[in-house]
Parts: structure tokens; C-alpha cells; sequence
């Protein structure tokens, strides 16, 4: 039993970091917002550069073969830039699903390079994110998957008040020439999808939590009133303090629900859920904390703590409501053996 | 990351189940904060549990322990829950004063004080608080004075649980005329020495869980002090860390009451709603999020990190949690949760440990005091 991630891990988390430092300061947010580019070509081709559209995807489709932990720091190190770039989607659960479902599809291996994007169509979400820049979508008929190229598709562009989530519904015939997986197997492709796309926003949200908490701290540091730092009375403190409780509750049950994701039985299902519900709590409450920090600058789009506000509302409710995951941890909680020699059941620690 | 326990550490958690299933008390010892009676069936309790060598299992074994890592001390906390073993009437001595001698104990003094500890024989009691100096510790004034071989102490001490019945605590003085941090030092000293006077004060639910100290004149050799001379700020960080962080609050005790909880919704929660239902999985949540976080924390530790200002955040969240899930306990009784929750009753001491949650954000160091060293020294947030 050890909890430490590995020296690899954690020089991975270090790397995607610092490039993710240097190309998605709020500069660069805004200036994206303004240029009314979908994405940041340069920053995508850095993202390229790292390998990063490939990590999870099988070394045999050239990719990385990393597992779900490294893929929840790289989520990680994306939220805490707000990152515009659909990355995680694309790597994180639409590479994956395609890679399970048809590993000799064409389009696999431009995705893997980063040199096309994948949208998903999941059905716990009304929308498909960002699928004007995808080469080809992945859309459910019934509990089938299709593999369906941009140019078969009508999109029409629902706005989300999150400017770097361009959400669509789309139009599009399904047919034998577009199915990649039956409804058998489309129902548990779907289902790991959802697994992902929940455990990686979970992974998202805490660095949504930690980039407006540094945020508001650095704001506080140096904004006066009353002739001292804001940041000096107990209550600005303490809001803040606050904050990091909450993350510091979240992220070790993300890093769990991650190692243990692979088993895919109850006790792993209900501990994603658990990290998506904790982790999106504490980037919820850790951006409310910023615009309070911030004062009335908070509320522009100016400052950037709009960004993690507007992102960790849209998270919360994505790849599974709060009422589902809550239901999913219920499910542990009142079926499954529970109490004190119960935190790992898998890891020998019989009931 | 390897999120499996090794195979010795499974049989440990075999030989601790079987161990406590055959020795662990079928009924309820009474409280060892109400009578002499007792607090000796809890010491009893103790011998029982240093006869299987579970005393305190991190310790090496010429201590009575069984030189296991602190990964493996939560495999048996695990275990010591789910029996529902006696609470702990030495836990001020193994889980605070313990890690402390540890680190800064002579050799001597950990073979005079680990084995009577680990035996139950001298149950112990932490003298900090005093009437002036509550959240501000480095306000204390009770005094050291060397004396030839000898150390003298004077002053009054207050707030020390379990002191009441106690054998020895572990006190913090300063020498006459010194600083707040500088000049303080530890020192250990008997309940019974001549010039101690122990004066019990009453909880609000009727135990004489704590006690005020005084000191006259008070002699103890200058063996009993532990760190050096003026050391004794960093010694009682040190503790505290420990009494925050990590040992005296084991996830294992809210997992229990989490476990608990959901068993009173089963058994009355036909009606209860919705809202209930949420609270009791959220505080399940938060007690298996607790546990994660110690266990990260006990990876850390084992591998030869320290305990930072982290535990504080620590502190604030099983106090929390503490409050939170037995205030949904007594939701699920309604009415029936003003009865005086005694065995007889049926209803499991729900008040009780509610009454007693609400110190959890005083005690160790409140909570506002944790948000200000977590804003300050995790965040980095100006002082003033
Ligand atoms: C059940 C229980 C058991 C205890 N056991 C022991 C024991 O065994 N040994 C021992 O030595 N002590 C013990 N204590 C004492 C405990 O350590 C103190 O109660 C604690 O340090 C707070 O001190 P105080 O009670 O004097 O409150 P005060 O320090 O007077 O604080 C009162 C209130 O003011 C707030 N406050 C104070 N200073 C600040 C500040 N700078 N910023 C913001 N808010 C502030 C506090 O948070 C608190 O809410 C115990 C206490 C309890 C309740």
C-alpha cells in the first residue's frame, strides 16, 4: 500500500504544468476570447509537441498507453489554466472509446497524432463540445456507437456562457457504413466513457480549485484597502483557508478513484463519482471565493476568475449530474460492505 | 501509486481481527471520565491489549510495540473499530506524547516512559492550556526553575483531559522572565507529586473529562525534560501535528460513525426524505475522503516526510465532519433525540457524541487557528 505517485507521475504533472504555465496565462485567455478562434492553434501544436492527443490511446495505435492516473494529471494541470482546448475530451474519452471500439480506424491514428480532433456525443450530455473542429464525431444511435465524419453532419450551435465551450446539436443518418460497435457493446463502451469523462472532469475541477485559489491569494497579497493588504484580515483568510480544505479532500479521492479506475466493479464506480461530486464542489466553492476575493473586479470579464466560475458550473453538471453520482455513491453506500476495514475492498481487506 | 495492501500486511489485519474478536470487551465499559472505576476497567483494557502486543504498534518492539509503519498502525486502527474495542484512555500518551518522545527522547527516557506507557501502567495526561494562554500556548507562565538535579515547577494548568484519574502529564513551562516561544521547555512530571493538586471541572453532560492543575513547588528530575532547555515550543509542535494531522482522531472512528449512520437510516429511514438520504451519503463521502487523505499522508510519512501545517487542514475537516454526521444522527431520531442518551435507551449514544463533536473545533488547536496558519503558511497570505 503506498499513496505516493511515482517519480514518472509526478514529472509528467510537472512538465504538462509548466507549459500549460507559460502558453494559457489570462492574457492569453482574453486574447483568445477576443480573436474569436475557436482554439489557440500554437498552444495545441505545444500540446501536440508533448504527445499529450495520444496518452491514454494503446502503444499499439502509437500512442502512450498511460493509465487514468497520469491522464487525471494532465486534467489536472488543464484546469488550472482554464484551458480552452477540448483536450481532455479528445484524449481522455473519445481516443480511448474509438481505440476500443474500431483500433484500425483511419481517423485513430490522426487523433492519436493530434492532427484531427474527435468530438463525443455522449448521451448523459444534450450537447456534443466543440464539435465544429472535430474531424469526426463519435454519436450514439440507441446504445450503438458511430463513428460519424464531419462532412455527414449538420451542427447548430447552442451558446454556452462558457466562451470556450462551443456546444452543438447535430443532425446526422446512421447507418451500417458509420457503425463502429452494436448495442452490446456500445452499452458498456458508453458506460466507461462516462466513467472517464466524469473521473476526468473531476480531475479538471481540481485544478479549476487551485488555479482561483492562487488566483484570489495572489490578489490578496497585493490589493490594499484601509491602508494594508486585503489579504491580512481573518475573514479574507478564511474564506480562503476554506477553499483549501476543500480541495485538499478532493484530491485524494480523485488520485484514488484514478489507480482504481481499471476495476471497473461498484466499489471503483462509486469512488469516481465520489471524486466528480467532491472535486466539483471545491472548484464551485473555490471560484465563488475568488469573485468574493476579488471584489468587484471579480464580477468582469476582465479578471480572470469568470473563467473558472463559468467552467466549473459547466463541469459540475456534465458526464453525470450531481443526483446521478450521488445515486452511484448511494448504491455503495447502502448495498456493499461499509466501516473501517472498508476503504480498499479490493486491496485484501475483507469484509 | 499501489493501492493494495501487501500480503503481510493483509495477515497482520487477519491476526488484529481475530486477536480483538477473541479479547475485545462484549459489552460497554463505563466511562473512564465519571468514575475511578472506570478509568482502572479502561487501564485493565490496556494491559489486555500490551499482552497481545497491541499497545501501540509502531513502536519498536523493545517498547512493547511491534515496529510497524504508520500504513500498518491504520490497518489496525481498522481493525480496533470495527471490533468496537474501548476507546483509548491512554491516547493522550500513545498517540501525542508517544510520536514525541520518539523524536526527541534520549534513549533512557524511552525506555523508562514507552513500556509503562505501552502497558497501560502510566496513563497520561497533557498539561499545555492554562487559564491565560488558550489559543495563544506561548502565553504560558507557569514556571521551571532548576534546582541542582532537580527541576521546580509552579503554576496552574488547566483544561487537561483525562487528568482527573491520570497517573503523569506532560507539561509545558517556561523559565522565569523568558519570552513568549524562547525559554519554554517540556517537562514531565507525576499527578500524585507532592505539591500537585488536581481539581476536576465537570463537561456540560455531567463527565470530569478535564481538570485543573496546580503546581507548588512541584519537584521532578531534570531527566524528566524532554528536548532541550528552551526547546519546548518546537517539542509541542511537534505533538501537535501528530494530535491534528494524523493519530489521535484515525479515520477508522468516523468510518464506525459513518457505518453507524447508515444502519439508523435503515432501521428508521422509511420516511425520511430525500435531504436525509443525501446527508447520510455525503458524510459517508466525507469519512472515506478523511481516510484517503490520512492514508496519503501515511505513505509520506513512511517514506521519511514530516508532518506540515497540512494538518491543519486535517484538523478542520474530521472536526467538521464529526459535528455534521452526528447532527444527522440526531435528525434521524427527531424527537426521540433529546432523551439522555444512556445504553438503556436503545438509542446509541447519539447525544452524547454529539455534545462531545462540538469541542472537536476547540480543542487541539480551534479551527479558527487552523484557517490562520492555513492562510498564512500553506497560502502564504501576509500575517498583517
Ligand atoms: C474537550 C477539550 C479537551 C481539552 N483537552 C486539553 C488537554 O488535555 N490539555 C490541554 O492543555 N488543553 C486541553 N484543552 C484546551 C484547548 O487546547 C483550548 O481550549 C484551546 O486551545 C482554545 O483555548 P481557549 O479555550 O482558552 O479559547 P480562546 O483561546 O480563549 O478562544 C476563544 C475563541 O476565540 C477564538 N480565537 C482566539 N484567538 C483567535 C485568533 N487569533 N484568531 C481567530 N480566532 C481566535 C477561538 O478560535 C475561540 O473560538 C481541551 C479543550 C477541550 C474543549
Amino acid at each position: 500500500m503506498d499513496f505516493r505517485l511515482s517519480e514518472e507521475a509526478l514529472m509528467l504533472a510537472e512538465t504538462v504544468e509548466r507549459m500549460m504555465w507559460e502558453t494559457c496565462s489570462l492574457a492569453n485567455l482574453r486574447a483568445l476570447v477576443l480573436s474569436g478562434e475557436p482554439y489557440d492553434r500554437g498552444r495545441w501544436g505545444q500540446i501536440i509537441a508533448l504527445g499529450l492527443p495520444g496518452m491514454l490511446a494503446p502503444v499499439e495505435a502509437g500512442g502512450s498507453g498511460l493509465d487514468e492516473l497520469a491522464g487525471v494529471l494532465v486534467a489536472e494541470a488543464c484546469g488550472r489554466v482554464a484551458l480552452p482546448e477540448p483536450l481532455i475530451e479528445h484524449a481522455g474519452v473519445a481516443i480511448p472509446l474509438l481505440a476500443a471500439a474500431k483500433p484500425d480506424a483511419d481517423v485513430l491514428t490522426a487523433a492519436v497524432q493530434g492532427e484531427a480532433q474527435l468530438a463525443i456525443g455522449h448521451p448523459a450530455n444534450p450537447f456534443v463540445a466543440n464539435a465544429d473542429t472535430a474531424e469526426a464525431i463519435l454519436l450514439p444511435h440507441g446504445d450503438e456507437v458511430h463513428l460519424v465524419p464531419s462532412s455527414a453532419v449538420e451542427l447548430r450551435r447552442h451558446e454556452s456562457f462558457d466562451e470556450f465551450r462551443r456546444l452543438f446539436a447535430v443532425s446526422w443518418n446512421p447507418g451500417a457504413a458509420t457503425r463502429i460497435a452494436d448495442a452490446s457493446l456500445g452499452r458498456r463502451l458508453w458506460a466507461k466513457a462516462l466513467e472517464r469523462g466524469a473521473l476526468l472532469a473531476a480531475g479538471q475541477a481540481l485544478g479549476l480549485a487551485k488555479g482561483a485559489i492562487d488566483l484570489a491569494v495572489d490578489y490578496a497579497k497585493v490589493r490594499e484597502q484601509f491602508g494594508r493588504p486585503i489579504g491580512t484580515n481573518q475573514a479574507v483568510k478564511h474564506i480562503l483557508a476554506d477553499q483549501q480544505v476543500h480541495l485538499s479532500f478532493a484530491r485524494p479521492v480523485v488520485l484514488a478513484a484514478a489507480a482504481d479506475f481499471a476495476a471497473g466493479d461498484n466499489v471503483s464506480l462509486a469512488r469516481v463519482s465520489h471524486a466528480k461530486l467532491a472535486a466539483c464542489a471545491a472548484a464551485e466553492s473555490a471560484s465563488r471565493a475568488a469573485v468574493q476575493v476579488l471584489g468587484a473586479i471579480g464580477m468582469t470579464a476582465e479578471a480572470g476568475a469568470h473563467f473558472y466560475v463559468k467552467r466549473a458550473l459547466a463541469l459540475s453538471a456534465a458526464w453525470g449530474t450531481k443526483a446521478f453520482h450521488r445515486e452511484q455513491v448511494a448504491e455503495r453506500v447502502f448495498e456493499a460492505q461499509i466501516g473501517p476495514a472498508n476503504t480498499f475492498p479490493r486491496g485484501g481487506a475483507a469484509a | 501509486m499501489k493501492l493494495e495492501y501487501t500480503p503481510a500486511q493483509q495477515a497482520l489485519r487477519a491476526e488484529a481481527r481475530a486477536w480483538l474478536e477473541a479479547h475485545a470487551p462484549t459489552t460497554a465499559l463505563s466511562s473512564f471520565d465519571l468514575t475511578r472505576e472506570g478509568f482502572e476497567a479502561h487501564r485493565q483494557w490496556e494491559r489486555t491489549l500490551d499482552s497481545g502486543r497491541w499497545g501501540m504498534v509502531t513502536w519498536p518492539a523493545e517498547y512493547g510495540g511491534r515496529g510497524l509503519c504508520l500504513i500498518e498502525w491504520l490497518i489496525f486502527e481498522e481493525e480496533y473499530y470495527r471490533a468496537d474495542a474501548p476507546v483509548r484512555v491512554n491516547q493522550n500518551g500513545i498517540f501525542l506524547l508517544g510520536p514525541t518522545l520518539m523524536e526527541f527522547g534520549t534513549p533512557e527516557q524511552k525506555a523508562r516512559f514507552l513500556p509503562a506507557m505501552a502497558r497501560g501502567d502510566e496513563i497520561w495526561a497533557q498539561a499545555w492550556s492554562e487559564p491565560q494562554a488558550g489559543s495563544d500556548l506561548a502565553a504560558v507562565s507557569s514556571t521551571v526553575v532548576q534546582d541542582g538535579d532537580d527541576y521546580v515547577l509552579n503554576g496552574q494548568k488547566i483544561w487537561s483531559s483525562r487528568a482527573v484519574f491520570a497517573d503523569w502529564a506532560f507539561g509545558l513551562f517556561r523559565a522565569p522572565g523568558s519570552a513568549r516561544h524562547q525559554g519554554l521547555s517540556l517537562i514531565l512530571f507525576p499527578l500524585t507529586a507532592p505539591g500537585v493538586k488536581v481539581r476536576p471541572i465537570e463537561r456540560m453532560d455531567g463527565e470530569k473529562v478535564f481538570a485543573e492543575i496546580f503546581l507548588d513547588e512541584v519537584r521532578v528530575p531534570a531527566f524528566n525534560r524532554l528536548g532541550e532547555e528552551g526547546q519546548g515550543w518546537e517539542v509541542c509542535m511537534s505533538t501537535a501535528g501528530f494530535e491534528r494531522g494524523l493519530m489521535l482522531r484515525s479515520p477508522a472512528r468516523y468510518q464506525q460513525a459513518a457505518q453507524r449512520l447508515v444502519k439508523l437510516f435503515k432501521a428508521r429511514g422509511c420516511d425520511l426524505g430525500q435531504g436525509m438520504r443525501d446527508a447520510v451519503v455525503q458524510h459517508w463521502m466525507d469519512a472515506d475522503a478523511y481516510a484517503l487523505s490520512v492514508y496519503e499522508m501515511a505513505s509520506r510519512l513512511d517514506a521519511g516526510g514530516k508532518i506540515g501545517p497540512e494538518s491543519s487542514t486535517n484538523k478542520i475537516f474530521w472536526s467538521e465532519l464529526d459535528i455534521g454526521l452526528q447532527r444527522t444522527g440526531l435528525e434521524i431520531l427527531g424527537p426521540l433525540a433529546e432523551l439522555a442518551a444512556h445504553q438503556d435507551t436503545g438509542l446509541g449514544g447519539w447525544l452524547d457524541d454529539y455534545l462531545f463533536s462540538l469541542a472537536g473545533p476547540i480543542y487541539a488547536g480551534s479551527n479558527e487557528i487552523q484557517r490562520n496558519i492555513i492562510s498564512e503558511r500553506v497560502l502564504g497570505l501576509p500575517r498583517r
